[in-house]
C-alpha cells in the first residue's frame, strides 16, 4: 500500500474513533436525562475535551494531507467529506454535553407527567447517528438517503414535544424549569439529528460525487 | 462518440468559464477542432485506436495519461507533425474550422496551429531575429512592421519588459523559463489560431511554471490551446477540459473540475489518484 493510502486509512480510522465516542456521548446524554443517571451525564462532560482533542488532530491531518498530497476525485472527496463529518461530529459531541447538563439540573426536579416521548425521539435520533456513521464506513449511499427520509419525522417530534411543553407550562406554571429544560432537550436532539443529514450528505458526495444539500429532489 | 457527446453545451459553458454577466453578449464558441475515427500507425505499430473528440474554440483543453498512452500523438496530428516521423500513416478525420486538415496546405496548416515543445529550442539567433523569423518568411510583415510584431508578440507572451532593451542579444542568455516564453512569442508572431504545447513546463521551475501558465489563460481569448502534460495539478489548473489518453484510446474527456472531481471512468480515477497499474 502507498504512503497516502496509508494515510487516508489513519484518517479514516481517526474519524471512526471520533465517531465511536461521539455516538456514546449522545446515547449515555439521553439515558441519562431518561434514567437520571448522573454518572451517565458526568461521563459526557468527561468525554468533550477527548473529542475536541480528536477534532482538532483529524484537521491538521486533513489539511495536510491537502497541502502536501494534493488529492483528486475519491480521494478528494474522502479529505473534503472527512473534514465536514469531524466538524459536524464535533458539534454532536458539544450538544450532547448540554444534554448531559440538562439531564443533572433536572435530576433534582420533580418528574415532568405529561404526554411526550423522549426516549422514542431519542431512539430515532441515536439511529440516524448510527445509520449515517455506519453509511460512511460502508460508503453506503443508500442507507445515507435513508437517514435523509427520517429528519421530518425527527423535526415533527420536535414540534410536538415543544406544543405539548407550552401545553403543560400553561397548566403548570410551578414546573416551568423542567419544561424548558425539556424543550432543551428536544431542541438538542432535533439538531443532533440535523448533524446526523450533514453526515449523510457528505456521504452521498463522497459515494456519488453529488451535492444533495438544499435539493430535497436529488435526494431520492 | 461518447467522449465526444460529453462535450457541454455551449452556450452555458461559455457563461459558466468566462463568468459573463446575464445578457451581455457571449463570444460566439463552439469545436476548433473536430476529430472522428482517428488511427494512427508508426508503420505497422497502431498508436491511436478511433480517437473522437472535439476541441472548443477560445479553450484550454489539457491532455494526460502515462507515457507511451498516445498523447502526444494525438497532439502532433492536429498539425500533420507526426508525418516528419518516417513509415507513419493516420486514417480518420481531423476538421479544423470544418475543413479537413488532412487535404490542407502543409505549410497554411502549420501557420495556422502552431507549435511549442518540451525544451524550449530558441533559434542560433537575437532575441529580436527569433521572433521575427516566422513572419520574414511567412512573408507576413514589411520589413517596417517587423519591430511592431516582435513586440505585440513578445507582450503576449509577457516577455516584453524582460527583453526589450537586449532584442540584439542571442536568445541562449535567456533562462530556460524566458526561452520557453520566446519560442511562445515565436509561434505568436505569426498569428496562429491553435496553440499546440507539449509539456512546455516540464524543464522549468515553479516561477517560470507559473508565468507560462498565466500567460496561456491571458493567450485563450486570442487562441485555442491544446496542451500535454504529465503535471496533473497543472492540467487541472489551467484547463477547462481535459482528456485522458490510455494505451492509444481517449478513454474519457470532460469538463475539468468534473474530470477531477469524479471522474466517470475507473480507469481515469485509477490514473489521476495514482492507484494505476
Amino acid at each position: 500500500m502507498r504512503h497516502f493510502e496509508e494515510q487516508l486509512d489513519e484518517l479514516r480510522n481517526r474519524l471512526l474513533e471520533m465517531s465511536g465516542l461521539v455516538e456514546s456521548a449522545v446515547y449515555r446524554s439521553v439515558h441519562a436525562v431518561v434514567n437520571r443517571d448522573e454518572d451517565l451525564a458526568r461521563g459526557v462532560m468527561d468525554n468533550e475535551a477527548r473529542v475536541n482533542e480528536m477534532e482538532m488532530a483529524i484537521d491538521d491531518m486533513a489539511v495536510r494531507l491537502l497541502a502536501l498530497e494534493q488529492p483528486v476525485a475519491v480521494d478528494l472527496r474522502l479529505i473534503t467529506a472527512a473534514i465536514k463529518i469531524n466538524s459536524d461530529l464535533e458539534r454532536m459531541g458539544d450538544l450532547a454535553v448540554s444534554i448531559a447538563e440538562r439531564a443533572l439540573s433536572l435530576m433534582h426536579e420533580p418528574s415532568v407527567n405529561a404526554q411526550i416521548d423522549i426516549p422514542y425521539m431519542a431512539t430515532l435520533v441515536e439511529s440516524m447517528v448510527r445509520k449515517s456513521l455506519d453509511s460512511f464506513v460502508k460508503r453506503d449511499s443508500d442507507l445515507a438517503r435513508n437517514v435523509l427520509t427520517s429528519d421530518d419525522a425527527v423535526d415533527s417530534l420536535r414540534n410536538g414535544i415543544y406544543k405539548e411543553m407550552v401545553r403543560f407550562m400553561e397548566e403548570n406554571p410551578g414546573s416551568i424549569p423542567q419544561a424548558l429544560s425539556l424543550i432543551f432537550v428536544a431542541r438538542n436532539l432535533e439538531r443532533i439529528a440535523d448533524h446526523a443529514t450533514n453526515i449523510a450528505e457528505d456521504v452521498l458526495f463522497l459515494v456519488e460525487g453529488i451535492d444533495v444539500r438544499h435539493h430535497a429532489e436529488a435526494r431520492t | 462518440m461518447e467522449a465526444a457527446a460529453k462535450m457541454p453545451q455551449m452556450k452555458s459553458e461559455d457563461e459558466k468559464a468566462e463568468g459573463v454577466v446575464p445578457g451581455h453578449k457571449v463570444r460566439e464558441v463552439g469545436e476548433k477542432f473536430e476529430v472522428s475515427n482517428l488511427n494512427f500507425y508508426y508503420a505497422s505499430y497502431h498508436a491511436l485506436y478511433d480517437v473522437h473528440l472535439r476541441i472548443l474554440r477560445n479553450r484550454i483543453t489539457a491532455l494526460i495519461g502515462p507515457s507511451g498512452c498516445g498523447k502526444s500523438t494525438f497532439l502532433r496530428t492536429l498539425n500533420r507533425m507526426c508525418e516528419a516521423v518516417r513509415g507513419t500513416r493516420a486514417e480518420g478525420e481531423i476538421l479544423l474550422d470544418r475543413e479537413d486538415i488532412f487535404s490542407m496546405d502543409l505549410v497554411t496548416l502549420r501557420r495556422r496551429v502552431g507549435m511549442v515543445f518540451q525544451k524550449p529550442n530558441p533559434f542560433p539567433k537575437s532575441i529580436f531575429d527569433n521572433i521575427a523569423y516566422g513572419p520574414r518568411v511567412n512573408g507576413l510583415a514589411r520589413k517596417a512592421d517587423l519591430a511592431a510584431t516582435v513586440e505585440a508578440s513578445l507582450r503576449r507572451a509577457a516577455l516584453w519588459d524582460e527583453v526589450k532593451d537586449q532584442l540584439r542579444k542571442s536568445a541562449y542568455a535567456l533562462s530556460g523559463g524566458q526561452q520557453q516564453r520566446l519560442c511562445i512569442a515565436r509561434a505568436l508572431a505569426v498569428n496562429p489560431e491553435v496553440l499546440l504545447l507539449d509539456e512546455p513546463c516540464s524543464a522549468l521551475d515553479p516561477i517560470a511554471t507559473a508565468k507560462i501558465e498565466e500567460l496561456l489563460y491571458s493567450l485563450k481569448d486570442s487562441c485555442t490551446i491544446v496542451i500535454v502534460t504529465h503535471n496533473m495539478q497543472q492540467a487541472a489548473r489551467v484547463s477547462s477540459h481535459t482528456g485522458f489518453f490510455l494505451m492509444g484510446r481517449l478513454v474519457e474527456m470532460n469538463e475539468t473540475d468534473i474530470l477531477f472531481k469524479k471522474p466517470a471512468k475507473k480507469e481515469t480515477e485509477d490514473y489521476i489518484t495514482g492507484r494505476f497499474g
